[in-house]
């Protein structure tokens, strides 16, 4: 068990790569009770809401999720996050757990810049979150829930019952894999999550800990906020344009996003893959003609592509396909090559 | 579960002395710390090594370790199945040594833990 975010939580149950497989070939089941959800409400949450985070959530209907950032002025990450349409002036912002009290402060502060009649809510404490993952997921789901699954599409959710208990189950997750994010009262959390594993017997089901949790996104090209980009990364340098919503009018951190789009732009996160028997880890320097020209933001040796794989924060003429990277492993030179993104794309998906 | 014809050390490697010869692999417990082991990176055969210098490096997929050796001595031979299947170190870590010395201080034996004094330690 490790300290994360105030939370005891299990690095790894049976093994990292047992858990990875798990999620790649069948099902795994995660506890990620940790993540937070802060509520806007009101006449003007959208305004808000578009205020405050990049996207263009006037785009998402009732019952649509969208991946998005709350941004600084300098179009910096306070926190990445996922979008929720509960209705149309309501909206749920799932955060990081490290960033819960300073997400919620910077939306109250948000919401008074942007103006008008929106509350905001810390409603983390009300909401326990388990995430089944795989291409299992929803068929072990199915028999606990009268949801219609199938109907529910990518970034949608639903509510209705899991196990007899009242339930929000989005279509997301953070694996790159097909599966869902259910969403349960706190109290009732320990037995949705046994309903759950027993339900996934039949698929031999593993619960699975943080250290899966990373390679499994990492393999997918996610993000991780803290690791890979924060407040002195903007979201166009980690590679994230496409949750720019490029039409909206005005947003926080908008100018510098639209100047760095237009060419100012100097760095960018850039996935690597290592062909050498090593591993880059987060914090290693990216080197070039013997001088630091960049940062490992994430790396790992992925269990089901048995690649080793990451991603490094260069300067925009190194970040593209087929770049080499000289990455400084404990004194030795390795190379890397800048690859295309995702590493993984699961089968079927366009 | 520690086998008792094993000498043990602090930093979590066993070592087996046979005449003028010491095996040396990690143990159960290092392995079960490091969890999915990945890469194993051994010194080459004819380097001298110093009680508690640094001779590899062992990497899982969710951290690094280094290895120390547990005596002075050359390294007479090195484990190359583990380039190919360093799992295993996870699977059968009393088995999968690491390299072979040739002790150039056999009193240094002395200071090693037996199987009791370590599973004392990991407990």
């Amino acid at each position: 068990m490790v300290e994360f975010a105030g939370w005891d939580m299990p690095v790894e149950y049976s093994g990292i790569t047992e858990e990875h497989m798990a999620v790649r070939t069948r099902a795994g089941l995660f506890d990620v009770s940790h993540m937070g959800q802060i509520e806007l409400a009101g006449p003007d949450a959208l305004k808000a809401v578009q205020w405050m985070t990049c996207n263009d959530a006037s785009r998402l209907s009732v019952g649509q999720i969208q991946y998005s950032a709350l941004t600084t002025p300098a179009a910096t990450f306070v926190d990445d996050v996922l979008v929720y349409r509960m209705n149309a002036d309501h909206f749920m912002l799932v955060v990081n757990a490290g960033n819960i009290m300073k997400d919620h402060e910077w939306i109250v502060a948000q919401s008074k810049k942007s103006g008008g009649d929106v509350s905001v809510v810390n409603a983390s404490s009300r909401y326990a979150l388990i995430a089944i993952q795989g291409p299992q997921a929803q068929a072990v789901l199915q028999t606990l829930t009268d949801i219609d699954l199938p109907a529910i599409k990518y970034y949608w959710f639903a509510t209705g019952e899991v196990a007899g208990i009242r339930a929000t189950v989005s279509r997301t997750g953070y694996t790159g894999e097909d599966g869902f994010e259910v969403f349960v009262p706190p109290a009732q959390a320990e037995r949705a999550w046994d309903a759950l594993l027993q339900a996934g017997k039949s698929v031999d089901i593993k619960p699975c800990g943080l250290g899966a949790r990373d390679t499994l996104r990492l393999e997918a090209s996610m993000r991780l906020c803290g690791s890979d980009m924060d407040e002195q990364v903007s979201v166009l340098e980690a590679g994230l344009g496409w949750i720019v919503g490029w039409k909206k009018t005005d947003f926080e951190g908008a100018d510098v996003l639209r100047r760095q789009k237009a060419g100012e732009l100097k760095r960018k996160l850039a996935p690597f893959e290592i062909k050498d028997r090593a591993i880059a880890r987060h914090g290693y320097p990216v080197k070039k003609d013997g001088q630091q020209v960049g940062v490992v933001t994430s790396g790992t040796q992925t269990p089901f592509l048995k690649k080793s794989i990451g991603m490094a924060m260069v300067p925009v003429e190194l970040a593209t396909v087929g770049t080499p990277l000289e990455i400084e492993i404990r004194g030795r030179a390795v190379t890397a090559e800048v690859v295309p993104e995702p590493f993984y794309k699961r089968p079927g998906k366009a | 579960m520690y086998p008792s014809n094993l000498k043990y050390t602090k930093d979590h490697e066993w070592i087996s002395i046979e005449g003028n010869e010491a095996t040396i692999g990690i143990t159960d417990f290092a392995q079960g710390q490091l969890g999915d082991i990945v890469f194993v990176e051994l010194p080459a055969v004819g380097r001298q090594l110093a009680a508690g210098e640094a001779f590899g490096t062992v990497e899982s997929v969710k951290a690094v370790s280094e290895l120390f050796a547990p005596m002075s001595g050359e390294v007479t031979a090195v484990n190359a199945e583990l380039g190919t299947h360093p799992e295993l170190v996870n699977s059968k870590p009393h088995d999968a040594w690491m390299i072979k010395i040739r002790p150039s201080s056999p009193a240094e034996a002395g200071s090693l833990l037996d199987a009791d004094a370590y599973t004392k330690l990991t407990k």
